[in-house]
């Protein structure tokens, strides 16, 4: 069954085109890890998905409804010293006008999705007071109300150590297969989320690539999104891409 | 002696109860949404306003409120792009005051004027001013009371307010709108200079205090209306200015809030 489908998807922000013709087609229940360089456009696909970006060609069909979001940019610090509860709470309905009272309904709701990444104690604490890992569980309680069906989380181990990318990372997969979830995944470092998700979607120069690890995750293939020669290394269990020797300068202007 | 007895205290207290609840319910979003700055400006904006008005012939009130309100609209159609510019922000403050320092020039009595337009005149606001006021308050809190709950999901989560579809936009202009106006109101009671000690002492103090949202909501009123009343009844015994009194329990509860958390 399919989740989400782009179909020859162009889209174009401030004038440049970011993504081009992209056609990638995600199966229900899988674990997409969404991998490329700083600007490659990940944040971009996720909110095209979320129709906050409009292609400017192609189509995109989501399938799995309704979508929970992990935003990369997250809590505005201000909000620092609201507890977690309330945090949540307040995208409970938010579209609607009126006070923000929550329904004891809603109060199950948010219980339960806390319960789920086991953050009921955190959840009690001024969110600025939280650890970054801490923070993230808080974060994906929150992309959990409302049961969705697909998950689009947008780099949810950013600034956090080793450890805790793999506590997280193992919540995740752990959520995911638990609840039946389709998750797009996007992450800067390839090696971390090696072995744990089902398939990758690379973005690079424009273009993407979805497929295994040891499909996508190749010279030719990464220098053919490129158009420029790509140098990929195995070595004890990670990768390494790195720029073709005569081909800095082209990659570096994309 | 007793403040009662007389007619003026009992509008002062009218009118300050009704503007401090009107200042920290907004202020509580101010400082929730880290746009401290942004109340502080208007202030020195609706300066310029009120006196203009009062140069024209037009009612201070009437002045302020107009030019708050739509300063305040415009800050929010001008969105991040000036938020980040605090350098910015400092020239509008300056050059309204300037503006309306030079407004009061125009009208030859303008010292007393322009004191109380800076630091508030509490004591001698008349039942038609409380009436104003009430009428003022009532409007903003009816509307901030509808926009509450996205405003609220817009303030601590701008990304995920937008992805599901909220126009920040839109909501930030209403509220700097409604701020405009709790401003304006704020300033029969302290001046325009003062409208910091109003709106964002109180809502900071309670924001330390608890972290639950309508728990601290309710603190920032609470606080507000208590500052507010205590400062109006120590000048009534002290002799000294109100606004003074309000400037200094608002930093004294600050403090202690701070050293409560
Ligand atoms: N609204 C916009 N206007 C102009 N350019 C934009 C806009 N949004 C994104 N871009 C550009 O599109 C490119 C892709 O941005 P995007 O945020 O999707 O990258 P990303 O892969 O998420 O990067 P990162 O890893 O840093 O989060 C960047 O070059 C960015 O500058
Ligand atoms: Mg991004």
């Amino acid at each position: 069954m399919i989740a989400l489908r782009f179909d020859d998807v162009t889209i174009s922000a401030g004038g440049r085109r970011i993504l081009e013709d992209v056609s990638a087609t995600i199966r229900s229940g899988e674990f997409v890890g969404v991998l490329g360089p700083n600007g490659a456009g990940k944040t971009t696909l996720m909110r095209a998905v979320l129709g906050l970006v409009r292609p400017a060609a192609g189509r995109i069909e989501v399938v799995e409804r309704p979508i929970g979001y992990l935003p990369q940019v997250r809590v505005s610090t201000a909000a620092g010293r609201i507890c977690g509860f309330d945090l949540l709470a307040s995208g409970l309905g938010a579209a609607r006008f009126g006070l923000p009272w929550i329904s004891r309904a809603q109060r199950d709701e948010i219980g339960r999705a806390l319960a789920l990444v086991d953050a009921e104690a955190l959840a009690e604490r001024p969110i600025g007071s939280l650890s970054g890992g801490e923070r993230q569980r808080l974060l994906l309680a929150q992309a959990l109300l409302g049961r969705p069906r697909m998950l689009l989380l947008d780099e949810p181990l950013g600034g956090l150590d080793p450890r805790r990318q793999h506590q997280v990372l193992g919540l995740i997969r752990r959520l995911q297969q638990e609840l039946g979830l389709t998750v797009l995944m996007s992450a800067h470092e390839l090696n971390a989320v090696i072995g744990i998700v089902d398939r990758v979607l690379y973005l690079g120069g424009g273009h993407a690539a979805l497929g295994a690890v040891d499909e996508v995750v190749t010279s030719p293939v990464l220098s053919r999104l490129y158009g420029a020669p790509i140098d990929v290394v195995r070595a004890g269990g990670r990768i390494f891409v790195t720029q073709g020797a005569r081909a800095d300068d082209r990659v570096a202007a994309e | 002696m007793n403040p009662l007895d007389y007619d003026f205290m009992r509008n002062a207290y009218l009118a300050a109860g009704i503007v401090s609840v009107l200042a920290a319910a907004t202020g509580y979003f101010l400082v929730l949404r880290g746009q401290s700055f942004a109340g502080h400006a208007l202030g020195h904006v609706g300066f310029a306003g009120a006196a203009l008005g009062a140069w024209a012939g037009l009612s201070p009130l009437g002045g302020l409120i107009a030019i708050t309100a739509a300063g305040g609209a415009g800050m929010g159609l001008l969105g991040s792009s000036l938020e980040e510019r605090d350098v910015g922000i400092g020239m509008v403050l300056a050059l309204s005051l300037g503006l309306g320092l030079l407004f009061l020039g125009f009208i030859t009595h303008s010292a007393v004027q322009a004191t109380s337009l800076l630091f508030g005149n509490i004591l001698g606001v008349d039942r038609a001013t409380v009436l104003a006021l009430a009428a003022i308050a009532a409007a903003s809190l009816l509307s901030l009371g509808l926009i509450a709950r996205p405003l609220l999901f817009a303030s601590l989560q701008p990304e995920l307010a937008e992805a599901r579809g909220l126009r920040l936009r839109a909501l930030s202009v209403a509220f700097l709108g409604l701020v405009g106006l709790a401003v304006a109101a704020s300033a029969q009671i302290v001046g325009v200079l003062l409208v910091f000690a109003l709106m964002v002492g109180p809502a900071a103090a309670a924001q330390n205090l608890t972290v639950r949202v309508g728990r601290g909501f309710a603190l920032a009123v609470t606080i507000a209306v208590a500052q507010s009343l205590c400062a109006i009844t120590l000048a009534f015994y002290t002799d000294w200015p109100v606004s003074f009194w309000v400037t200094a329990l608002s930093t004294g509860t600050y403090l202690a809030a701070l050293a409560a958390r």
